[in-house]
């Protein structure tokens, strides 16, 4: 198959460049943190803002130090390995992350899971059938679902699967999610609603470009069959570009599926980014930032990766 | 401890789900029962079961350290955990708990303390020096816990152990009200040493099981509790800081009880049978603050327009879904010491001109600093704008950051939303109204009515000290800074087998989240 020879200076360029993004991305929400209104000892003071409370709470948090020193500090021990501890409990932010991480994971996964052979499927069925009725429904449906916001449309399964019809459980209230894996069912389809339109229709159009491409009239006219050419020849080709929306989704997955989070109450990394805001606690936001920030990074060279595998002539590696 | 978690996770959902389809049944057949009637109706406690409560919480850095509670929901898990030595009753009137009694000496600045015999759950008995400990623990001058303000008057260092079960306060000055410092939210008892409360002992009705931080808290009950074991087996705590999440979860039968509604869920549901809306009226105060020590409120000619500008039926109806019920311009409406005699104020346009012509004050332009830091706050301030500008007065509504709203109005500005949850009236004017109060957000520093409140807690006699209050509070309704237009209902809703929910107490009183005193039907 395919050869994977000189992709070692290109994928070291890539993690040089993708440690680069972290670091960035962890100074830039350091500052942004920082330029908040209020931190951590005005936020925990809460509704009772006696200014010498906050003051002292201040001083116990180690807030009256310059922001520099405090960087550094962290910076000190993330190279060691070590991402802190909280502002406000004064556990360590691992803690906070792999409690968040399970949740956020087993929802990304279960998700995904679903996401890949359904739109592979949606798209493919659709450009085969290019211009009929199939294909003209699985566009206007696509459109339309995309154009619901998570919110509403984790609302209305909620009220109807959880509610009227009470076949699942409306929301992950106090749930194990490793346990009660039915809990998960309405969030993964929520978050499928969105990202199966556009990549099904990335495929369709994929596909489409690819049908009509000379190697797959060649591979026609030597006689290979039509479901091998849809499989094994067009849709490598077209599922290319969807893999860099796939690499997004994922990206999307883990930090933005917020709403999703707060609707059915699932407490992970999203919720636990939410609250450490709201919280200014710096330390747990800034060990999310970089977990994010390497995420992003990792999955993003393996989309360049299985882009370059799929479709190595249309070099659509960056 | 994993397996036995997640087993009963599964079995409470069964139960969940197989006693919703009851509770329909049950409402069909009953029809006409109003909710009220059901829960008010004295019933035989039933024995057993596990309930799961949803309140909005903290999320992952939550504590179970007592004196760190900031939230309801800290609140209801430490008084499952633990007690204090009084809580308030629903006229916010400290009533004994831990301690079994108190009494002054005649200059009411030393307080004898006799402890009930009361166990932590390791089987200790609750002693004076657990007492002392406690408190020192939470006023430790480099210590930042919320009661530290409120155990101010005592003097720690000269207070002392009579026995194990006779404590000695010294105050530094006379202080009738005592008993509410005692009562003060956050002030529980822990046993002596205590610093960790990853697994906490406490004296309370419940006993630790597990703690998920951000997601769940599981206790059971204590059979030796003092005041007899709770009814209930077990205790869930379960976190969801969305409102809709915490109905969709007491509907769909995964929780039994969800602590704090919108109004206007309340009255979708309410009546339908599927759940039960419980009203605690009095829970929290909504107001404005005008800085009385600036212009244009530091004309009280000016405050007192701006009392006559507000229609309190309108802001009731419109900021609270017409969910409580209309203010009176001061705190605390059903109190203990409340001036119920007073007028009840009203809409007069009128006098309001006449009264800023007077103060030279027409074409008055303020800011209104609000933010959506409680339910209510935007919508009250947009319709306190539209009643202002009937009299004249262009209100611009400036919408600021909800994690730092209550520092960015204490000093700064003129004129924003405020509200507060119950809390004696006593306590509200000494943390909010004397000279050297340290949330003083009305800048209400008037040395006369320093002297009445320091006069007031030398007062031994009740009714004499409930007259002094008076004249405070009147000095307050003629001028002061509080613009309090309306008291909103706490909404909590249950699951209908769901018995014992107090309907009176107060958010933050002895009756309200009690879970020792409720049962399953």
């Amino acid at each position: 198959m395919a050869r994977v020879t000189p992709h070692l200076p290109w994928i070291g360029r890539r993690l040089l460049l993708g440690l680069g993004q972290t670091a960035a991305v962890v100074l830039f929400i350091f500052a942004l943190t920082e330029a908040l209104p209020g931190d951590a000892a005005v936020a925990l003071a809460g509704d009772q803002p006696d200014p010498a409370r906050i003051a002292r709470i201040r001083e116990a948090m180690g807030l009256d130090r310059p922001a520099a020193e405090r960087l550094m500090d962290w910076v000190g021990g993330l190279l060691q390995g070590d991402l802190g501890t909280s502002l406000v409990s004064g556990r360590p932010v691992t803690g906070y992350l792999t409690a968040g991480l399970g949740p956020t994971l087993l929802l990304a996964a279960a998700t995904l899971t679903l996401l890949i052979p359904l739109s592979l499927g949606l798209g493919v069925l659709a450009a085969r059938r290019e211009g009929g009725r199939l294909d003209r429904t699985v566009s206007a449906l696509t459109l339309a679902a995309h154009a619901v916001p998570e919110f509403a449309i984790g609302v209305l399964l909620a009220t109807l699967f959880g509610l009227w019809l009470g076949w699942l459980p409306p929301t992950a209230v106090g749930a194990d999610p490793f346990t009660e894996p039915a809990v998960l069912i309405l969030p993964a389809v929520v978050l499928l609603s969105r990202p199966v339109c556009t990549i099904s229709r990335l495929v369709r159009a994929g596909m489409i470009d690819a049908m009509a491409s000379p190697y797959v009239a060649q591979a026609r006219r030597y006689g290979v069959s039509g479901a091998r050419v849809t499989w094994a020849h067009a849709l490598p080709n077209a599922f290319a570009p969807a893999t860099q929306q796939l690499a997004r989704t994922c990206d999307w997955l883990l930090s933005g599926v917020i709403v999703v989070e707060a609707l059915f109450v699932i407490p992970g990394l999203g919720t636990v980014l939410i609250e450490a805001v709201a919280a200014r606690d710096l330390p747990v936001v800034q060990g999310m930032a970089v977990v994010f920030g390497a995420v992003t990074v990792a999955v993003n060279l393996a989309a360049d990766l299985a882009a370059r595998r799929f479709a190595p002539r249309s070099e659509v590696a960056a | 401890m994993n397996d036995a978690r997640s087993s009963l996770a599964r079995r409470s959902f069964l139960i969940a789900t197989g006693a919703t389809a009851l509770a329909f049944t049950a409402a069909c057949g009953t029809g006409t029962t109003t909710p009220d009637a059901k829960n008010a109706a004295a019933g035989t406690p039933k024995q057993g079961g596990r309930l799961r409560a949803a309140f909005a919480g903290g999320g992952a850095s939550e504590t179970l350290d007592p004196h760190a509670a900031n939230l309801f929901v800290d609140a209801a898990r430490a008084k499952a955990l633990f007690d204090k030595l009084a809580d308030f009753g629903a006229d916010l009137a400290a009533v004994p708990r831990l301690a079994e009694k108190w009494e002054p000496n005649e200059a009411l600045d030393t307080w004898r303390i006799t402890l009930r015999k009361a166990a932590f759950h390791d089987g200790k008995p609750v002693t004076a020096e657990d007492i002392l400990y406690s408190y020192r623990r939470i006023a430790d001058p480099k210590g930042t816990f919320r009661a530290k303000a409120s155990l101010e008057p005592i003097d720690l260092d000269a207070s002392r152990a009579i026995d194990a079960s006779t404590v000695e306060f010294k105050l530094k000055r006379p202080y009738a009200e005592f008993p509410n410092i005692l009562a003060a939210f956050g002030a529980y008892i822990v046993p002596k040493d205590a610093s960790a409360f990853d697994k906490p002992i406490g004296s309370g009705p419940f006993s630790f099981v597990s703690f998920k931080p951000g997601s769940s808290l599981v206790v059971k009950r204590n059979d030796a509790y003092w005041e007899g074991a709770p009814h209930l087996d077990e205790l869930e705590f379960v976190v969801a800081s969305e409102e809709s999440a915490r109905v969709s979860a007491l509907l769909g039968g995964q929780v039994e009880y969800a602590h704090e509604l919108d109004p206007a869920t309340a009255r979708t549901h309410e009546g339908k049978g599927k759940i039960d809306i419980v009203r605690l009226p009095g829970s929290a105060m909504q107001g404005f603050v005008m800085k009385t020590d600036r212009p244009p409120f530091n004309d009280p000619r000016v405050r007192q327009a701006f009392f006559l500008i507000a229609d309190r039926k309108e802001l009731v109806d419109g900021a609270l879904s017409g969910a409580g019920e209309v203010g009176n311009d001061l705190f605390g409406k059903g109190y203990e010491y409340y001036p119920a005699g007073l007028p009840q104020r009203t809409q007069d346009l009128d006098k309001a001109r006449a009264l800023l012509k007077e103060a030279g004050a027409e074409g008055l332009k303020v800011t209104l600093d609000t933010a959506p830091a409680a339910t209510g706050f935007v919508e009250a301030a947009g319709i306190f704008k539209e009643q202002a500008a009937k009299a004249g007065i262009t209100v611009e509504v400036k919408v600021g950051n909800k994690d730092t709203y209550w520092k960015d109005i204490l000093s700064s500005g003129t004129f924003a939303s405020y509200r507060s949850g119950a809390m004696p009236i006593e306590s509200h004017i000494s943390q909010r109204l004397l000279t050297g109060s340290t949330t003083n957000a009305t800048k209400w520093q008037q040395k006369d009515f320093d002297d009445l409140y320091q006069q007031a807690q030398s007062t031994r006699d009740a009714t004499q000290r409930g007259a002094l209050y008076e004249r405070m509070q009147r000095r307050l309704y003629d001028e002061g800074g509080f613009l309090i237009w309306g008291f909103a209902d706490w909404i909590i809703a249950t699951a209908p087998k769901v018995h014992g929910v107090s309907k009176q107490a107060p958010a933050n009183t002895l009756d309200w989240a009690r879970f020792d005193k409720i049962w399953l039907a």
